[in-house]
């Protein structure tokens, strides 16, 4: 019988990043998954990052993890969102070559130290005592370990709806794990029920490419990776068409056929990511909806539709999509479908997203989530998470200040899920701190100190960030008058004030060339380095009333709470707030601070509570 | 080290002395704007424009003081009068009105609590749960909460319509959102300006509060009122429902100003006129500060539930032996002293505060609102979005927190997001 560290359930975003962070914090994975050529598939839109999504895969990269190289490796074409706002909500995005993508995570994880990828269906958890020692399969192995990580997708009691038709599956061509799911009912997790769905797939070679207009890359592309500078594969240009009005008479006279809007499912699907019936009905004024054609590969004739996922039967997706311009006889690869699948109510989980089950860990979709993205943070929190467990060492913090990835745990923790939870750049109050561009100076050196970054990737960081300090000293070290910046077409207020070429480069419409004259040694400085330095620069007179508007709690956010701490009976504490506390077992005063309801003086009285305890513990040891 | 913050410390300010605690880094350099801060204590006239009054004043160094940060008491007259522009200078100066337990807070964090009186922390849990219930009954029970609801809605919209073009960039929304953001920040900064100006807010304590008598018809409201009054100022008769319309007393009760609002008599009726008098009366006691209940039995069913505070009294006493009567004044005094000692309470403490900081909350967020409207001109969305937030996270104490998933919710009625 085999053991190891941690195992890892599941191939997916979530789960190929989790057994790559256990394995580079050291411990010994197993990554059970039913096949190893699915480990890594995009089962949906074939392309990562986008807003907020662009900044978690910024994240996992500065942590040394694998979602972003993979990407660059697969990047078919560029775009940086928002790339005419400011930086703090730009956001990466590329679309990706399905094949070259899965084979560049399978890759990495055949190469990772310490990582074994085993193929086969787990069918069970190997339970002793009540902690989670391992998993059973199909075949009847068993492979023993400290921890499990279950990153079980859309698998879990997974059921496919086309039209009134519905099957179980966990993808198209998946099953779904049915006796597992029955296996975690028993733990009395609560559980409720999501759904999304997927457009139908394209043939290219059927579209008439020639009347679409087209959409091109970015003319200076930028990477989803920091180790990365240019892409590494051929680049292409996405089509665009539109619905028009009898594409939307064929889905209005069809509704009842849908599965959907024909009362067949019982899941909440995530209000942003709408079916064409969605759209046809709430926005019956529009006469027409934008449908973006993304290839799936270079030598690969498949086109995802984007905009029009459905869950009519195949012959009316047939009908409504031949009704669009360019499409008239496109040949439907596959119908689109929906599907439902269990999840577990996340506020049930720790913030390594451990489970109440000692030994057993949570990441993906089964947390209430979509998108490849979130699955991939997930992964490797938990991955992280589950490793500095097994090993006895500590493991990153997470925190809404410091990383999406910190948001998100927060959000799934302390609010729970009422639709699939999607990142978007509102979701984090600290936006202008946390930006694509700086993930690397929020998280790498702290991935470096709990062993979750390689030296490689942290010697790069330094180099960059001794450039970026160079150029900023010799900026801030400058200051100059009015007068002076006049002198280069920069105009400010005459006040007299001498400012400092690092605060003059924050001002709207000030480049670089209007630098230059003014500290000659800045001339040196590459474009990179440059670029860092304005979008640090830019946001710097916000980092102080940021850290204003906490300033009060602040210095004891990150405050821990002993596991200890009894509430219910605690003096002062309603009954009701006594309860969520027992329930949601803050771990931080920042944490307690977010459960609905909280008042400032229950949270001195908790802050009380922790002060007392670690006097009472000085003392007795 | 946190921002600097006041708060009138004695719970009751008619007894005499009311006391301001100001703490924080900048303590003595705001109070020494109304007034040379002495070494230890002294005595010292607090100017800010006007004379405000003469005050004892004292000051405590960082480290020798109750939250262990540099600390002012200011120990004023306690006539709400006074209170009020002394909590208005301490705004002025740009001191933030601390909110319930922050004191306490800042003295633990400090060291300065002696942590075997933990438990004694438990009083402070009530008290703020108190204050903040008799705050969101003041601030949403009047017109001020109507007012408050369409300053939400203009906010939330404002930060969706922003929000939307920043996460949702490469969807199906408009580009240039600037005409409509910027009518609702305008409009929101007009509203909010003329509220400061000071029509509601000072509302009470001008105008004084309002306490209505309630109860079913013919049980004695109006000869009560008329005995208080000590004027015919309402009909009095033996025929039930007489009262169809809202009267309004003014008067002075042990230095309040109080309008007394003698009802329609609270019973279902056929009478299309007295129906619509008796629904006036509700909806009127429901808004007054106070209310009396008086009772024709000790069982009556009463047609609204008594809030925190009210006063339930029997009614004709002079036919019952016990209970109040305004015919004989049997009772009467023992009326008068509870409701002035409740309206009292709440106009020395919560009151006061919670004005101030409905005050301090507006003009932050007319400040916020300034710059995110230069800047929807000039600078990034995400600039603006900032702002927006601020002026929200100001606001929070009137109109609720606005939460993201206000925003979403926003956008996804507005707006068909969704490749």
């Amino acid at each position: 019988m085999k053991h190891f560290d941690v195992i890892v359930v599941g191939g997916g975003h979530a789960g190929a990043e989790a057994a790559a962070a256990a394995a580079r914090m050291g411990a010994r994975v197993a990554l059970v998954s039913m096949r190893r050529d699915r480990i890594g598939v995009m089962s949906c839109n074939p392309a990562i990052g986008g807003l907020g999504k662009g900044h978690l895969v910024r994240e996992i990269d500065a942590l040394d993890g694998i979602m972003g190289l993979a990407a660059d490796e697969a990047g078919i074409q560029y775009r940086l969102l928002n790339r005419r706002k400011g930086p703090a909500v730009q956001g990466p995005r590329v679309q990706a070559d399905r094949k070259l993508y899965r084979l560049a995570i399978l890759g990495m994880l055949e190469r990772q130290a310490g990582l074994e990828i085993i193929e086969g269906e787990v069918v069970d958890l190997v339970d002793e005592a009540g902690k989670i020692v391992g998993v059973d399969l199909a075949e009847g192995v068993r492979i023993t370990s400290a921890a499990v990580i279950l990153t079980a997708g859309t698998f879990l009691n997974g059921v496919i709806h086309i039209g009134n038709v519905r099957r179980s599956g966990g993808r198209e061509g998946d099953v779904a794990s049915v006796r597992l799911g029955q296996r975690l009912a028993g733990f009395g997790l609560d559980r409720g029920r999501l759904k999304t769905g997927t457009p139908a797939r394209l043939d290219g070679r059927t579209i008439n490419w020639a009347i679409l207009d087209q959409q091109p890359g970015d003319e200076m592309p930028v990477m989803m990776s920091f180790a990365n500078r240019s892409p590494k594969v051929r680049q292409v240009a996405c089509g665009i068409t539109h619905t028009n009005e009898r594409t939307h008479d064929i889905v209005r006279s069809n509704l009842s056929l849908s599965a959907m809007y024909g009362g067949h499912i019982e899941g909440v699907g995530p209000r942003y990511c709408p079916s064409i019936e969605d759209k046809v009905v709430r926005f019956a004024d529009k006469s027409e909806h934008q449908v973006f054609l993304e290839p799936e590969g270079l030598d690969d004739d498949t086109v995802y539709p984007n905009g029009i996922s459905s869950s009519l039967p195949a012959e009316v997706q047939e009908a409504y999509i031949r009704s669009i311009r360019g499409l008239d006889s496109v040949r439907i690869l596959q119908p689109g479908y929906a599907i439902e699948y269990d999840y577990f109510d996340p506020r049930a989980l720790g913030p390594g997203l451990e489970t109440v089950v000692p030994g057993l860990y949570f990441a993906g979709q089964i947390n209430g989530t979509t998108g490849y993205e979130e699955a991939a943070a997930q992964g490797l929190v938990a991955g992280a998470a589950a490793a500095s467990s097994v090993l006895g060492r500590d493991g990153p913090i997470f925190t809404r200040r410091n990383s999406y990835i910190g948001v998100m745990i927060d959000d799934l923790r302390m609010r729970g899920v009422t639709e699939p939870y999607r990142m978007f750049t509102s979701r984090a109050e600290f936006r202008l701190q946390l930006r694509a561009d700086n993930a690397d100076q929020r998280l790498t050196s702290m991935g470096r100190d709990v062993g979750l970054v390689g030296a490689g990737r942290h010697a790069d960081f330094q180099k960059k960030m001794a450039n970026v300090h160079g150029l900023r000293d010799c900026l801030a070290n400058v200051s100059v008058t009015p007068a002076e910046l006049q002198a280069v077409g920069i105009s400010t207020s005459r006040d007299g004030a001498r400012r400092s070429l690092l605060q003059v480069l924050a001002f709207p419409n000030v480049c670089w060339d209007q630098i230059v004259p003014l500290v000659p040694d800045v001339a040196t400085a590459d474009e990179a380095t440059r670029s860092q330095v304005w979008c640090d620069a830019l946001y710097a007179q916000y980092l102080d009333r940021q850290d204003n508007d906490v300033a009060g709690l602040d210095r004891n956010a990150l405050t821990p709470i002993p596991r200890e701490i009894s509430y219910l009976g605690l003096p002062g504490l309603s009954n009701e707030l006594a309860s969520k506390l027992e329930r949601f077992r803050p771990s931080s005063i920042q944490e307690a601070e977010r459960i609905e309801g909280m008042t400032p003086a229950a949270l001195v009285l908790i802050l009380a509570q922790c002060r007392k305890f670690a006097s009472l513990k000085a003392v007795h040891g | 080290m946190g921002d600097t913050i006041f708060a009138l410390a004695s719970a009751r300010g008619k007894a005499g002395v009311a006391v301001f605690r100001v703490s924080g880094p900048i303590a003595v350099a705001s109070v020494g704007r109304l007034c040379a801060v002495p070494e230890r204590m002294g005595l010292r006239r607090l100017v800010w424009g006007e004379v405000l009054d003469e005050a004892l004043v004292l000051r405590f160094a960082a480290g020798a003081s109750f939250t262990g940060e540099e600390v002012v008491e200011l120990q004023v007259h306690g006539s709400l009068a006074v209170i009020r522009v002394v909590s208005e200078a301490l705004l002025a100066v740009g001191l933030r009105p601390a909110e319930a337990g922050e004191f306490t807070r800042r003295a633990l964090e400090n060291g300065r609590l002696d942590l075997a009186r933990v438990e004694g922390l438990a009083d402070l849990v009530d008290a703020e749960t108190e204050a903040q219930r008799r705050q969101a009954l003041r601030v949403f029970s009047g017109a001020i909460g109507a007012r408050a609801e369409g300053w939400r809605a203009k906010l939330i919209r404002a930060a969706a319509l922003i929000e939307a073009t920043i996460d949702f960039a490469d969807e199906d929304v408009p580009v240039d959102v600037t005409p409509e953001v910027l009518e609702l920040i305008e409009t929101l900064q007009a509203e909010l300006r003329a509220e400061i100006a000071g029509s509601v807010v000072a509302e009470r304590v001008r105008d004084g509060f309002e306490v209505a008598i309630i109860g079913a018809p013919n049980v004695g409201k109006s000869t009560l009122l008329n005995a208080l009054a000590g004027r015919e100022a309402a009909i009095t008769s033996e025929v039930a429902g007489t009262t169809r319309d809202v009267i309004e007393v003014r008067m002075d009760l042990g230095g309040l100003a109080v309008t007394l609002l003698d009802t329609a008599g609270l019973r279902e009726t056929e009478d299309r006129v007295e129906a619509i008098g008796v629904a006036r009366a509700l909806k009127r006691a429901e808004q007054a500060d106070l209310r009396v209940f008086l009772l024709s039995a000790p069982d009556e069913e009463l047609m609204m539930a008594p809030l925190a505070g009210d006063v339930v009294v029997l009614g004709k006493g002079d036919l019952r032996g016990d209970g109040v009567s305004g015919l004989t004044g049997q009772g009467v005094d023992e009326l008068v002293a509870r409701v002035r000692a409740e309206l009292e309470a709440r106009a020395a403490g919560a009151g006061v505060m919670t004005r101030a900081r409905h005050r301090y909350a507006m003009v932050a967020a007319v400040e916020a609102l300034e710059i995110a409207a230069n800047r929807v001109r000039v600078a990034g969305a995400e600039l603006v979005a900032e702002e927006l937030r601020q002026a929200g996270r100001a606001l929070d104490v009137l109109v609720g927190r606005v939460d993201v998933e206000n925003l979403l919710d926003e956008i996804f009625s507005s707006f068909c997001i969704g490749k």
